[in-house]
């Protein structure tokens, strides 16, 4: 029934895609809405949402059982209105430990939520190490001041780390038998003439590998499900595909789990049933519905101060959506729209993260449905897949917010960040922490001068970046070793190739802080507050300059080249497993603590103010409006942050236009510029009115706030946070 | 001499799409001679200040972003943008040269010479009616509504598009509430009080190239503007017209417009 080829001997999800799928250039007009069974089922997920929510945020916790692949009894919600089963427990929204990665983290979550240690559980750990246990053994005193004051900050040394992609499409495509007999012949082929460590280590994987598609089968079967055979419908294929991502969410609570690039691949079984009058739209979407439910209510025990972090509880489970293949055929497929339907079928929600690869070839109806599924439910973001496709081919997946990886063939050591704001600040006070004097950079005399000079500043950041760069590097390095050791991903793993390209993922934060400090020290005169111990803990500045955020190349230079000059000093060290070195700019909401961390800075920012989010200017200095700031951040450089370059962008529907019509179009001539100019991502949040207020408290959660009105000559951002809340107090009533 | 023109400029919103069709380039022009009651720019009056551009300097910057405009376009607002007239002229000329449309948001107060020639060349004018009785303008604004209808006829006769901007001022421009201070019951009753503004509708209607007539809603987020600027804000006690209201309005123009 389907077109053969490579696929059909080895595994080979991608030439399957490509001589099977169907491009579907029309509109939504074929979409279904929802069936009884599924809103049914949605509202006893609101109901038990509403119970979580006034529990204190979790519902229920099995403290009792290590949770492994096949360590709970099936779980429904209602299983006779189910079209997709399997729940990480028995009971939805009902958590579950995963001590593998952090007995410790187990222990303080179960704390916060006034539960306790099961005695044998924690007897089990007084003989079993954890991945948190054996990087603190490695670490050195060096990398434990470098995290204590965070210039290193957001490390995954507690708990998993996340955002490794299986090929879940393997599972209905091959069937675990093929897999687990693939995964043996590769063992095989493995006898080199010395056993050295990596043959060792490889081999070990293997085994763990192979095991875990057994207990994943096991689990299946726990279900009533045969999943050692290839799914042979599209019901099957998606139950298939679902099994395989809970088995590793049963075992690994990285801070993203992100599911691929799955909806093209379904699309292909949905397109038989279709032509075969097997299933009607109606019947598809529903099936897509309730794995989409699923993924809904996915859940982690974490502590609050976690949750506070990234303000809430996310799991990243990213889905990538459409592109272009290397073909030329772009890849949006009717699947691509079920998907995104699923925000107006069950809601708006935050997960699975919705991902748009943009072309500017992508069909112009997709655009548009896009744009106004943007405008309805700000849960989408999109990507460029020029660039990324360049580098990744057409089958790679975002993992987490803005990490590529070619599915099934790549994986990253997630790395967080480096808080380059806090180097600066060390550049200028001779490698002393400025909030608590701590000696954590190599000794060097600081910088004395009455005003700051450019050429010695950028000396100094130089060193300290130097400096910074390797220790980030071998810290991440004792991460890695230590979580392939005591918490590896084996059912992740064993959806991959065995010859896997690694990257490093490194990051760093607070760009647009160093930018206009850079920049205030280059164009204005910037003059250090010492205190008593001889450290800057304020600045003044006399004189106007050129911010980043304006599209000024002044300044956006510089911003380009912090970010150039990091990436160089971090390629130039060595990688645990020969991982390749790379770097991201990205924080979800992080930037708000790492503002908290860091002290004053040369461009005026007060000591515990937030940082932009990722690549954003900060908020109130784009003062040319926000295509503007667009340009300043779509002049970085995507081939020195191959990681990702985030950008978030929030903007009300009325000033995108007055009809529906026009916001759609709008707001999609905005993706196609961006995109076209080499940025790489961006968030787009459509305000309700209700948030607006919220944005007013908190301008750092709502960057690059857009508000007009026709003809109204204002930034809404460059307002004083008084001017804000009078115009949003006069107009909120009804405006919005 | 027009080549070397330069423009006084308050400030620039690169994120245009309420101020003619598609995205835009935004230019607010420094300046304007009249004093509208209900303005939200009261920032844009003064004749002195802005900030200095060549024509050459200004189509360089919108060259920039292209990309994002090419289905949209630059609309050069204010203040009241014909005050500098032979910027706009020129800039006008320079950036359909480039292939881009160019928006012209006026009063109409200058109507004659370079100012006309400039209101012509535009591919749009965005035309306010600050009133459709001609007093009560001179009373909301300082001067009648002559000149705004002498530049309409003058595209009307070249036969270039226009799009109408009426701000519906509760109590002045829309009679939202009855003598006494009570809500209209229904439709009809609203519609029966505002035949200044329904027939104000009706003789656009003689006029072809009118496209578009968009009744805007008088808003307050300007009014922070004033108590900065220390200048008195008449209209303090006026409330924004409600929802159904503008509702009705909106249906109004709709079946006159048919």
């Amino acid at each position: 029934m389907f077109v053969p080829g490579k696929w059909s001997e080895d595994i080979c999800v991608r030439d399957f895609i490509n001589k099977n799928y169907t491009p579907y250039d029309g509109d939504e007009s074929f979409l279904a809405g929802p069936t009884q069974a599924t809103t049914d089922l949605w509202n006893q997920i609101l109901e038990l949402r509403k119970k979580e929510k006034e529990n204190g945020g979790v519902l229920d916790i099995d403290e009792h059982t290590i949770s492994t692949i096949t360590s709970h009894a099936p779980g429904y919600i209602d299983k006779d209105k189910e079209k997709i089963v399997g729940l990480q427990t028995d009971a939805p929204l009902k958590r579950a430990i995963m001590p593998f990665g952090g007995i410790r983290m187990v222990r303080s979550s179960l704390d916060a939520y006034a539960r306790e240690m099961d005695p044998e559980v924690e007897r089990v750990f007084q003989y079993r190490k954890t991945h948190n246990d054996g990087v603190f053994d490695a670490y050195t005193p060096e990398m434990q001041r470098a995290r204590h004051c965070g210039i290193l900050t957001g490390l995954p040394d507690a708990y998993g780390r996340g955002r490794i992609i299986g090929d879940y499409r393997r599972i209905p495509l091959y069937g675990t038998a093929f897999l687990i007999a693939q995964k043996r012949k590769a063992k095989d082929q493995i006898l080199p003439d010395v056993m050295d460590v990596e043959t060792i280590q490889q081999r070990e994987e293997i085994s763990e590998q192979v095991r875990s598609l057994y207990e994943l089968t096991k689990m299946a079967q726990s279900y009533g499900f045969d999943i050692s055979r290839a799914a042979r419908n599209f019901t099957e294929a998606v139950q298939w595909l679902y099994f395989g991502y809970l088995g590793v969410v049963k075992e690994q609570n990285g801070a993203a789990m992100s599911l691929g690039r799955v909806s093209t691949f379904l699309d292909i079984y949905a397109e038989e049933e279709l032509r075969n009058g097997t299933m009607t739209e109606s019947e598809i979407q529903e099936v897509v519905d309730h794995f989409i439910m699923k993924l809904r209510i996915v859940r982690f025990l974490r502590t609050p101060a976690y949750d506070e972090l990234f303000s809430g509880d996310p799991t990243w489970i990213t889905e990538s959506i459409g592109g272009i293949g290397l073909d030329g055929r772009h890849m949006v497929t009717k699947m691509s729209y079920r998907f995104l339907h699923t925000l107006e079928n069950i809601g708006s929600a935050p997960e699975p993260n919705m991902t748009i690869l943009w072309s500017p070839n992508l069909p112009e109806n997709f655009k548009k449905y896009c744009a106004k599924i943007s405008i309805n439910t700000s849960s989408i973001q999109y990507e460029s897949d020029e660039l990324m496709r360049e580098k990744f081919g057409d089958d790679y997946a975002i993992a987490c917010c803005v990490s590529a990886m070619r599915v099934g063939k790549q994986m990253q050591f997630f790395g967080a960040r480096a808080n380059l704001a806090k180097a600066l600040l060390y550049s200028i006070n001779g490698g002393r922490d400025e909030k608590t004097g701590d000696q954590v950079g190599p000794v060097r005399n600081p910088i004395t001068s009455e005003y700051l000079d450019y050429d010695e500043v950028m000396a100094r950041f130089d060193e300290t970046c130097a400096w910074l760069s390797k220790l980030y590097i071998n810290t991440l390095n004792v991460i890695h070793y230590m979580h392939d050791k005591y918490c590896y991903e084996r059912l992740e793993m064993a959806l991959h190739d065995e010859k896997i390209d690694r990257t490093m993922a490194c990051g760093l934060s607070g760009l647009s802080v160093i930018a206009d400090s850079l920049s205030a020290i280059k164009y204005a005169k910037v003059k250090p507050i010492r205190n008593e111990m001889g450290l800057a803990v304020d600045f003044e500045i006399t004189g106007d300059y050129p911010q980043y955020g304006n599209d000024n190349p002044k300044v956006d230079r510089i911003a380009a080249e912090v970010v150039r000059k990091f990436m160089k000093h971090l390629s130039k060290h060595k990688c645990y497993r020969n991982a390749r070195p790379t770097q991201s700019i990205l924080t979800i909401t992080s930037n708000v603590v790492y503002g908290k961390k860091t002290g004053s800075t040369p461009d005026g920012r007060k000591a515990g103010e937030p940082f932009a989010p990722g690549a954003n200017p900060m908020h109130g200095r784009d003062r040319s409006g926000a295509v503007a700031s667009m340009r300043s951040v779509a002049n970085l450089q995507y081939d020195y942050s191959e990681d990702g370059i985030s950008y978030t962008f929030s903007i009300l529907p009325s000033t995108l236009g007055k009809t529906e019509e026009e916001q759609k179009n709008n707001l999609y001539n905005l993706l196609d510029g961006y995109f076209n100019d080499g940025g790489h991502h961006i968030n787009v949040n459509v305000l309700v009115r209700k948030t607006l207020l919220d944005a007013m408290d908190h301008p750092e959660k709502y960057p690059q706030l857009t508000i007009r009105v026709s003809g109204y000559a204002v930034n809404f951002t460059t307002l004083t946070h008084e001017q804000q809340l009078e115009v949003v107090r006069r107009t909120v009533h009804s405006k919005f | 001499m027009i080549d070397s023109a330069k423009g006084y400029v308050h400030s620039i919103e690169t994120l245009g799409a309420v101020d003619g069709p598609g995205l835009r380039f935004v230019i607010f022009l420094q300046g304007c001679p009249l004093r509208c009651k209900f303005c939200h720019n009261p920032d844009t009056w003064r004749f002195e200040g802005g900030e200095e551009y060549t024509v050459d300097e200004m189509v360089k910057k919108i060259l920039r972003y292209r990309t994002y405009i090419k289905s949209g376009g630059v609309t050069i607002s204010g203040g009241e943008p014909l005050r500098q007239a032979e910027f706009v002229l020129a800039l006008t000329e320079a950036l359909q040269k480039e292939g881009l449309h160019v928006a012209v948001d006026t009063s109409g107060i200058y109507c004659e010479g370079v100012a006309l020639e400039a209101a012509l060349k535009a591919d749009l004018i965005l035309l306010d009616i600050k009133s459709f009785d001609r007093e009560k303008a001179k009373d909301l604004t300082g001067f009648t509504t002559d000149h705004a209808w002498s530049l309409l006829e003058a595209r009307q006769k070249e036969n270039k598009p226009v799009w109408i901007r009426h701000v519906m001022v509760p109590g002045i421009t829309l009679i939202d509430k009855k003598t006494d201070g009570s809500s209209f019951e229904s439709e009809e009753e609203w519609r029966s009080a505002n035949s200044e503004l329904l027939d104000g509708m009706r003789r656009l209607n003689d006029y072809s190239c009118i496209e578009r007539i968009d009744l805007l809603p008088f808003h307050k987020m300007g009014e922070f503007k004033y108590e900065e600027l220390h200048f008195p804000y008449e209209l303090k006690e006026v409330e924004e017209p409600s929802e159904e209201v503008v509702e009705w309005a909106e249906n109004a123009l709709e079946e006159i417009r048919k």
